[in-house]
Order: structure tokens, then C-alpha cells, then sequence
């Protein structure tokens, strides 16, 4: 569905050239669902500008939908959706309008628009809501009201650039669902991005992690923590003079790498970890040291990132946007 | 369910798309129709206040009646003024993700542009149609053939300058940056252009006015009102309406092609 090349983009600035991608090679397959991680600034949404022929790359090449973006941007245009993060729809337009409108500029025929309009709205839970203004439907109507403007002209790929973000938590799960449902009911490719791990995990079939404009990892959710080296094992000791002994204890673990201490806590990073556990566990008790907690902890897409790049996702919310480059 | 998707456009055309964006526009200024009206109550209120000062110097403007003289100026106020802030409507869409989503679709650039600076043209005509009749009301007398081109001028004037105005607005994409910028340019363009009295003397601001196209157009219209539609006065006036439209359309759609515009 998407094969590209050496993509990059590079923006002219007053204060000289930004280069926010710096040469992207990815494929995304048929009827997956591919997840684009990266922090605010990595890159994400100026990708998916050029996927989406928004943008012009200043190098690279990239086929999607089976089209040239760069000698059929058109084409590419007619087969692809898009759903931008600012939103798509008029604070004072209708919901219903909007989405007709829009499938009309897709050559479409205004009844079956109006159908397909009707039949989205039934299947992302914006019934009843068809003749309402824009601005006067909740932020998670709002946000399904732009999937639907990105679906109505039913498109074989979905581009869904932060789909989530400024939702609350029963919005978002109720969103994921809606595209699971895209692949599952329709068979579409969904291309997203996100700088929620919670998110990729949960929803992508593969992920593509991007940091400073470049893929510096991609797998599945499960490859990706795999190569984070094993669980981590989490323990509270009850008093701090039995810190040393705990932290022996579990260091002397097969495989194990001291992953740091703090008060009364010890975190060590073992391979297959909850094969371990009970073991550990005797052999503290044996010793006479008291435990307020023990937790195993399976690596998240946060130690991943933490692991590929030095730095943890949630420090990128403030992102580094160079001036002239879109939002 | 859907069937799958084809990449057939049956319908597409440059002007289905056009009038797919003009529709779509038009429904929402008739659904919020307050600025239309506030447009139409300037050049009213100009007619009504400013007007009767006017009627004494009907003999040294060379009219029959003052209207006749003042009603060209208030279309072509109406045709610049009227169109000219249009892109602040434009920045909130841009902000909405409208225009970003009108992008990704496959219909030609130009068409989003266009179909917004007709609904313009439409609104402008309809408000200059009032303007003449409440100019009647007034004491307007002037050939039907000069009224019908006068309206006609404001709306050609109303393309130039509306689609010049989403350019520039489409360009610094902040209201902040757009007032200023407007405004810096329309008032020396409505003070040099002759609108309210006639510029005579002194004669350096009387050439400076020259190079205004807005002086002739102006004047072409005032002597279209007197009923002469093809002297060199109302040649020039439709010469340089039709050089506007033309450039205006031109900075437009090219502002609207370009990516990342």
C-alpha cells in the first residue's frame, strides 16, 4: 500500500534550513494497521503531509496506493483518506452537509453520498447528529465526524494523524475500536500516528518508531519490547538496612542487569522474568528479609523508546517546532 | 456494506467542484447572514449621511443629481471593501482543517478558491442591487444600461479583491498579520480613488490619484451613470476591471496551488 524511499523534507526558515525528515524508508502492507511513534517534533505529521501530497518532498520517492506521489499526486488523492489532526469541518456548518460536501468534491453522486453519509454516521455513533452544527458536538463526536469526512468516499488507505489526542479515556478506547472496525469490517489500510505508547500497542499490527526525523525501529508491538532486554523486577524491601541484600539477591539472578535503586526499592532487568519470581522470593524470605511490594513488570513501548533513543517519549510534549514549519 | 472503491470521477469537472465549494459556502453566509447586511449597511449609511452634502454641488460635479455622482463610488467602495476582508473567513476555516481537507481531495485547487470568490461576487452583486435601489429612494436617476454595468463592475471588483484577499490571508494564516496589511492598503487606495468628492487639486495628489486604477474605474462608472458607455472614460473603467479580475484570480489560484499554501 505505501513504499517509500529516502523521503525527507527539509524546511527554509529565517534562521536557516530545518531538516524535520531526513530520509524515511517504510512499506506498509495491505489491510494492516501500521503505527507511526514519535515525539512531538519527530517528523510524524510532516511524513504524512508528503504521503498525503500536502507536501512536496524535497527528496525521495514513494509509491502509495499503488500511484506515484510525485507524478500522480491526483490520483493518489482520489484513493487515499486523510484525516488531519487540526480537524476537517466548520464550526458553523452542518455535520451532515459537511460530510456530503466533502464526498462530492470526490465526484461522488450527492444520494449515494448522502447514503454513505448516513451509513457512517450509524457506524461511528454520530446518529442523530446529522443536522447539527459542527461546533455544537462533543470533542469525540467531533473527532468521529472527521473520520467520517475521511471515509465517506470510501478509500482503500486511511491516513489518521493523532486521532486521539485531546480525547478523554472512554473516547479514545471507543475511537479504537472504530478502527479496528475500519481494517476488520472494510479490509482498509490504516496508517496512524501517535505519541501515545498505550495507543500503538494497543491498536497497531507493526509499529514504526521515528526520532529526529529519521525510523529508528520498526516491529511489532511485542518484537519492539522484546528488544528491550527482558522484564523488569520490582522490589519494595520493608526496612532500608535490608536494601543491599535484596539488591544482591536479585542481581545474582541469571541474566540479570541492575537496572537501579531508589529508597527502599530495587528494579533489575531479567530475561523471562516471572520464571524467576518464586524463586527470588524464597530465597529473600529464607534470608529474613521483609517485602512491602513485589511487582513484574512486562517493558512498555516507553522503555523501548527509552532504549532506542536515550530519552523517554513523555519528555518530547514540548515539541521543538521550527518556525515556518506547518503545526 | 460499501462496495469497494473506484477511481472514476463521473462528475468531476472543474466547474462541478467549483460549484460543489461555491454551494457549500453560499449555505453558510444565507445560514449566518449578519455580515452581509453589516456589509450593506456601510454604503447605506454613506447614502443617507453623506449624500444630501453633496446635492448642493451637483452643478460643479456635472450631474443632474448628486446620486448619480455618488452612487458609482459607493459600488466601487462596496466592490473593494465588501471583498477585501473576506479572508478573515478563510483563516478560520484554515484553522478549522477545512481547507486541509478540501486539499486532499482530489478537485483542482483553483476550484477551492473559486467557488468561495463567487459566492463573494454573488453577495456583492445582490448588495449593490439594494445599493441602487435605496439610491433610487434617494433621488438617483441614471440610464438602467449604467445602473445594470455599475452593479456589474462592483462584482468584478468584488472577484479582484476577494480572491487577492484569501491569497494574502491564506499566506500569513493569522488575523493579526491580515488587518493591519488590508487596512494599510485599502485606505490610501479608497482615499486616492475619488470616491466621496473628486480629486481636482492640488495637482500632485491629483496625479498620484491618476495612478490609482480605482480613480477610473470609479469614473468609468460615473460615466456610464450619465449614459455614455463607450467613450474613453468608460473604456478605461472596463479595461482596468477586467485587469483586476485577472490579476486578483491570478494571485489566487496560484496562492491555492501552492503546496503548503
Amino acid at each position: 500500500m505505501i513504499h517509500a524511499r529516502g523521503l525527507a523534507r527539509t524546511f527554509r526558515t529565517r534562521r536557516g534550513d530545518v531538516d524535520a525528515v531526513r530520509g524515511v524508508d517504510l512499506d506498509v502492507r495491505r489491510g494492516e494497521i501500521v503505527g507511526f511513534l514519535g515525539p512531538n517534533g519527530a517528523g510524524k505529521t510532516t511524513t504524512l503531509r508528503m504521503l498525503t501530497t500536502l507536501l512536496e518532498p524535497t527528496r525521495g520517492e514513494a509509491t502509495v496506493a499503488g500511484l506515484d506521489l510525485r507524478r500522480d499526486p491526483a490520483g493518489v488523492r482520489r484513493r487515499i483518506g486523510y484525516v488531519a489532526q487540526s480537524g476537517s469541518t466548520s464550526g458553523n456548518a452542518r455535520a451532515g452537509e459537511e460530510v456530503v460536501d466533502h464526498a462530492l468534491l470526490y465526484g461522488e453522486d450527492r444520494a449515494v453520498a448522502t447514503a454513505r453519509g448516513k451509513e457512517l454516521f450509524e457506524q461511528l455513533d454520530l446518529d442523530g447528529l446529522w443536522d447539527r452544527t459542527c461546533a455544537s458536538l462533543s470533542g469525540g463526536q467531533r473527532r468521529r465526524l472527521d473520520i467520517a469526512m475521511g471515509l465517506v468516499h470510501v478509500p482503500r488507505l486511511v491516513f489518521l494523524d493523532e486521532p486521539t489526542t485531546g480525547l478523554d479515556p472512554q473516547a479514545r478506547a471507543n475511537l479504537w475500536e472504530h478502527v479496528r472496525a475500519l481494517r476488520d469490517a472494510r479490509g482498509s489500510t490504516v496508517f496512524l500516528t501517535t505519541h501515545y505508547l498505550d495507543e500503538a500497542d494497543a491498536l497497531c499490527d507493526r509499529i514504526l518508531v521515528i526520532d529526529h526525523g529519521t525510523i529508528v525501529a520498526e516491529g511489532s508491538p511485542d518484537e519492539l519490547k522484546r528488544q528491550v532486554s527482558g522484564d523488569a523486577i520490582v522490589l519494595t524491601v520493608s526496612h532500608h538496612a535490608d536494601l543491599p541484600r535484596a539488591e544482591a539477591a536479585a542481581g545474582a539472578l541469571p541474566g540479570a542487569t541492575l537496572a537501579g535503586t531508589e529508597d527502599r526499592t530495587v528494579v533489575v532487568r531479567v530475561p523471562a522474568g516471572a520464571t524467576l519470581l518464586a524463586g527470588l522470593l524464597r530465597s529473600l524470605d529464607a534470608d529474613g528479609i521483609a517485602l512491602d511490594a513485589v511487582e513484574l513488570r512486562r517493558p512498555t513501548l516507553d522503555d523501548v523508546f527509552l532504549t532506542l533513543t536515550g530519552r523517554s517519549l513523555r519528555d518530547g510534549e514540548t515539541p521543538p517546532t521550527p518556525t515556518g514549519a506547518p503545526a | 456494506m460499501i462496495a469497494t472503491d473506484t477511481d472514476a470521477r463521473p462528475r468531476s469537472t472543474f466547474v462541478h467542484d467549483t460549484l460543489v465549494v461555491f454551494r457549500r459556502a453560499m449555505r453558510l453566509s444565507l445560514r449566518n447572514p449578519v455580515w452581509t447586511v453589516m456589509g450593506l449597511a456601510q454604503p447605506v449609511l454613506y447614502l443617507a449621511l453623506f449624500g444630501p452634502l453633496l446635492e448642493p454641488l451637483k452643478v460643479q460635479l456635472g450631474v443632474g443629481n448628486a446620486y448619480q455622482f455618488f452612487v458609482p463610488g459607493l459600488l466601487v467602495q462596496l466592490g473593494m471593501f465588501g471583498a477585501m476582508f473576506v479572508g478573515f473567513g478563510l483563516i478560520a476555516e484554515w484553522r478549522d482543517g477545512v481547507i486541509e481537507s478540501e486539499r486532499v481531495t482530489p478537485a483542482p485547487r483553483s476550484a477551492l478558491v473559486l467557488g468561495r470568490v463567487l459566492r463573494d461576487v454573488v453577495v456583492i452583486a445582490v448588495q449593490g442591487t439594494v445599493l441602487c435601489v435605496v439610491g433610487f429612494a434617494f433621488g438617483l436617476r441614471a440610464p438602467f444600461v449604467g445602473i445594470v454595468l455599475g452593479v456589474l463592475t462592483a462584482a468584478m471588483l468584488g472577484a479582484a479583491f476577494a480572491s487577492a484577499s484569501y491569497a494574502v490571508a491564506l499566506t500569513v494564516k493569522s488575523e493579526d498579520a491580515l488587518a493591519p496589511l488590508l487596512n494599510g492598503i485599502a485606505l490610501p487606495l479608497l482615499l486616492l480613488s475619488g470616491i466621496l468628492l473628486p480629486i481636482v487639486s492640488p495637482a500632485w495628489l491629483k496625479d498620484l490619484s491618476d495612478l490609482n486604477p480605482l480613480k477610473h474605474v470609479v469614473d468609468g462608472i460615473r460615466a456610464e451613470f450619465l449614459g455614455d458607455l463607450s467613450t474613453a472614460t468608460s473604456l478605461w473603467g472596463y479595461g482596468l476591471t477586467i485587469a483586476l479580475v485577472v490579476v486578483g484570480i491570478w494571485f489566487g489560484t496560484r496562492t491555492f496551488r501552492r503546496e503548503n499554501g
